[in-house]
């Protein structure tokens, strides 16, 4: 069975288009942060998560009212499906409490606001406390974590093929960390541990399927230095597409399962990677070779008219190419 | 076919090793706190407060030492927790002679009328450092009291973090009390007192406390019915005759009326110490004081030696002191950074949530890989079920713990599987097309298809090993299921698969053309 037979698409004349619609998104999720702001979690921004079960159906708006008169900004909402019964209280690090005494505070604070409020029966399921010192520190180890994968990433690829793939395979990764970012904030998902953990795996799997691709222009590099990089590149890409879209969609759908099944407590992180893989694929596809092609444009031609020119095949001494396939 | 017959029965032993460890799953694989249930605490220690002391201790000596030489001073102060000023010294080669002890730990710089110590930097961190594995070490003993299955006590991030990781804890207030008990036990005299506010007692000095009395509240005692106890203040001498380091062991007990309390007893040396104290103050008052707070005053009646009694306190109040007694003083007060408190209810949930999924994820890649690939497709469910066999299996015998992340890690794992084995079939394919038989189109798909491997699985890795960085056990967890998913990836897509096919191809005996794929 063979779905996408000798498949022959010319990808690269979309290049510019791509890049654009990319650059378009981009802007769009940048602007909504610049707007809004990143929506940090209370894992970075410090601060109170409650997850409380009541015997009895509530409404958000009665949880709501409940909680309003503590200091600063509530955020309430139902955890789950209805028929659990639960509900979600954030509240906001408070400014200028005393770190460490206040921490449990918070929390105290909704028990005894709802207690009041003549709410039903509640027992606490799920208690975050954290404080501004911790959420520092998680957001510079968020940050750096993202920028040395990405560094390491280059490095490597910078090694094993060459200095414009690994510009290629890195702008497609930072891409898709961006894409994932803007839908993250247009959905409202809050940027919590478990959504950083899965913007790293993205840039893993991201990388993943250029390098895929960039393999096989390696390798036909090797056998057919006269013809033009971006025909080659063009044809790597069609030879690696149905790998790349059975990968991708077998992926998507088993993360998909956990979306589904997985619980509220796996949301965030399951959306995160729907949206990486979707986009890690069109990327893969549409900009991580379209920006090789770009930056390595002198290079290209020079291969195309020099026959003796060795620049072209990749510096790592591979197995000697046992077929010649005509092109 | 010998070649054969070996990688198949060291795949066996692989296979069989990794189910014997992780067999059965339900004692063998541990679960995170995430879907145990339990609380994640971490705390901060200020390890000032152990810096100060070392301060105090230092500058009493000096004093105590300028005293006995009797060199001329007018001030000898602690300044900051590393830092003291000694002033108005008259006979300077006196004083460095007294003070020879000082310099060791402390730089010494001069200034218009005295001396300005500091402490050294290597001394600060050293001493930083160990007040940290003091706290640690009281912590984990406390803990161990407490009765918690698999606890951990750990450094965090941060110089002066721990992290404290109790599962399947129900009285999280009382766990978080006890850990961060001082447990500061001082036998000392009262000076006056009890007042009933601490007001009333900064007046009987004229607002003007000497420099060795502080004033610390305490329960009023023999108020008749409890209701009616309220809150009392007592002047008290700061320098105690005994000091929680002077303690050999508390126990539970009860005192003449038959009311909880806690029976303690002192080293030898401290009760050399005690004796003289109390022969020599008989009659006066003396106050139990512990983490800042009268628990008792009794009036010295005799020379006391090795023991003594915490009365005044409830049932649950005892075993708790007994406790952090036993478990000696913290070398500084400590405060909560982090809590995270999963309700066990919810981790079984999570663990039914994470099961359904994983199944219906990896249902869903076996019919496609069947349906797409045919006979070849049972080849890859055969390498991704034993990736996640090896999977399991390493995880029971490293003892990492599984979480809610991490069975995602699982799914991820199952994504990569298919990942290797479609790169190396739609490769095969692709060389099936060029006709020259199954088992050379086979060798050449497993062979160009390595290196692709070996470097996606690297870049992978890379990004799996970043996430380690971040201390949470949650995430921890993910990282951990995703490193060892793609390195059995490696065996099981390759070696296994590769296996399996020339099994097949093997047993037709001939130079197959045609390969069901």
């Amino acid at each position: 069975m063979q779905i996408l037979n000798k498949a022959n698409y010319n990808f690269l004349r979309w290049k510019w288009h791509a890049i654009a619609l990319s650059t378009a998104v981009i802007l769009g999720g940048i602007a909504m942060i610049a707007t809004k702001g990143l929506p940090l979690g209370i894992d970075f921004s410090g601060g109170t998560l409650i997850v409380v079960q009541f015997a009895q159906p509530v409404t958000e708006a009665q949880v709501r009212n409940a909680v309003e008169p503590l200091p600063g900004e509530e955020v309430v909402q139902q955890y789950g499906d209805a028929s659990e019964r639960r509900m979600l209280i954030r509240l906001p690090q408070t400014e200028g409490a005393v770190e460490g005494n206040s921490l449990e505070q918070a929390s105290m604070q909704v028990e005894a606001a709802l207690q009041k409020a003549g709410l039903p029966m509640f027992s606490i399921v799920n208690r975050e406390l954290v404080s501004a010192v911790i959420g520092r520190d998680l957001q510079l180890r968020g940050i750096y974590a993202t920028l040395a994968s990405l560094l390491a990433i280059t490095i490597y690829i910078g090694i094993r093929f060459r200095f414009s793939f690994a510009v290629g395979a890195i702008a497609a990764t930072l891409h898709d960390v961006l894409v994932t970012l803007a839908f993250l904030v247009f959905f409202g998902y809050d940027l919590s541990l478990n959504v950083v953990a899965a913007i790293l795996t993205i840039t893993g799997y991201s990388v993943n399927d250029t390098i895929v691709i960039f393999d096989r222009v390696r390798e036909n590099l090797r056998s057919r230095r006269r013809e033009p990089l971006d025909k080659i590149v063009n044809e790597s890409v069609n030879q690696t597409l149905s790998r790349t879209i059975i990968t991708a969609g077998t992926t998507f759908l088993s993360v998909l399962a956990i979306f589904l099944f997985g619980g509220e407590a796996l949301a965030g992180f399951s959306f995160t990677m729907l949206v990486g893989i979707v986009s890690g694929t069109y990327s893969t596809i549409f900009i991580a070779s379209a920006i090789a092609i770009i930056l390595s444009g002198g290079q290209a031609r020079k291969t195309a008219t020099t026959a003796s020119s060795g620049d072209a095949a990749a510096s790592q001494g591979g197995k000697k190419q046992k077929r010649a396939k005509a092109s | 076919m010998k070649d054969i017959r070996w990688r198949f029965i060291l795949i066996a032993v692989a296979l069989g090793l990794s189910i014997w460890s992780f067999y059965p799953p339900q004692s063998k694989i541990k679960l995170g706190l995430d879907l145990k249930g339990g609380v994640h605490l971490v705390l901060r220690v200020h390890t000032d407060d152990a810096l100060r002391v070392e301060t105090e201790t230092t500058v009493e000596r000096l004093r105590d030492s300028m005293q006995r030489a009797g060199v001329q001073f007018t001030k000898a102060d602690v300044v900051s927790a590393t830092e003291f000023r000694v002033e108005g010294i008259q006979d300077d080669g006196g004083f460095r002679t007294a003070a020879v002890d000082a310099d060791t730990n402390y730089d010494r710089s001069s200034e218009a009328g005295g001396y300005s110590y500091r402490m050294k930097p290597n001394i600060t961190s050293q001493l930083r450092d160990q007040t940290v594995t003091q706290a640690l070490e009281t912590i984990e003993r406390r803990v161990n009291e407490l009765g918690v299955a698999e606890p951990v006590v750990a450094r965090y991030s941060g110089q002066d973090q721990i992290l404290v990781q109790l599962p399947g804890v129900e009285d999280v207030r009382r766990a978080k009390e006890i850990i961060r008990s001082t447990a500061q036990l001082k036998l000392t005299l009262v000076e006056q007192g009890p007042f009933p506010s601490r007001e009333a007692a900064l007046q009987a000095f004229n607002n003007n406390v000497p420099s060795d009395v502080e004033v610390l509240p305490g329960r009023q005692e023999g108020g008749g019915t409890a209701g009616t106890a309220g809150t009392v203040f007592y002047a008290l001498k700061k320098a105690s005759a005994v000091t929680g380091r002077d303690l050999r062991n508390a126990q539970q007990s009860i005192d003449e009326f038959n009311r909880p309390a806690v029976q303690f007893t002192l080293k030898q040396d401290a009760a050399g110490r005690f004796g003289n104290f109390t022969q020599s103050n008989l009659g006066r008052p003396m106050a139990i004081v512990l983490d800042n707070r009268v628990m008792s005053v009794a009036t010295i009646q005799g020379r006391i030696t090795d023991s003594g009694q915490i009365t005044g306190i409830n049932r649950d109040e005892m075993i708790d002191t007994v406790i952090t007694l036993k478990s000696g003083a913290l070398p500084a007060s400590m405060d909560y950074l982090e809590e995270r408190l999963v309700g066990p209810s919810l981790g079984q949930e999570s663990i039914r949530a994470g099961f359904i999924s994983s199944l219906a994820g990896l249902g869903f890649v076996v019919l496609f890989m069947v349906f797409y690939y045919r006979l070849t497709g049972m080849n890859a469910v055969i390498s991704i079920v034993a990736n996640l066999v090896i999977l399991l299996g390493l995880m029971a015998f490293l003892g990492s713990v599984m979480t809610l992340p991490g069975i995602a890690g699982f799914i991820l794992t199952i994504g990569m599987g298919v990942d290797s084995n479609v790169l190396i079939f739609e490769r095969i394919k692709e060389e099936l097309a060029t006709a020259r038989g199954a088992r050379a189109a086979v060798n050449a798909g497993f062979d160009r298809v390595w290196w692709t491997i070996v470097d996606t699985h690297v870049s992978s890795l890379i990004a799996a090993l970043l996430l380690l960085q971040f201390g949470t056990s949650t995430i921890r967890g993910f990282a951990v299921t995703l490193i060892i998913g793609l390195l059995s990836n490696v065996f099981t897509a390759v070696f296994v698969s590769r296996t399996v096919f020339e099994m097949i191809l093997t047993r037709r005996q001939t130079a197959a053309q045609t390969l069901s794929i």
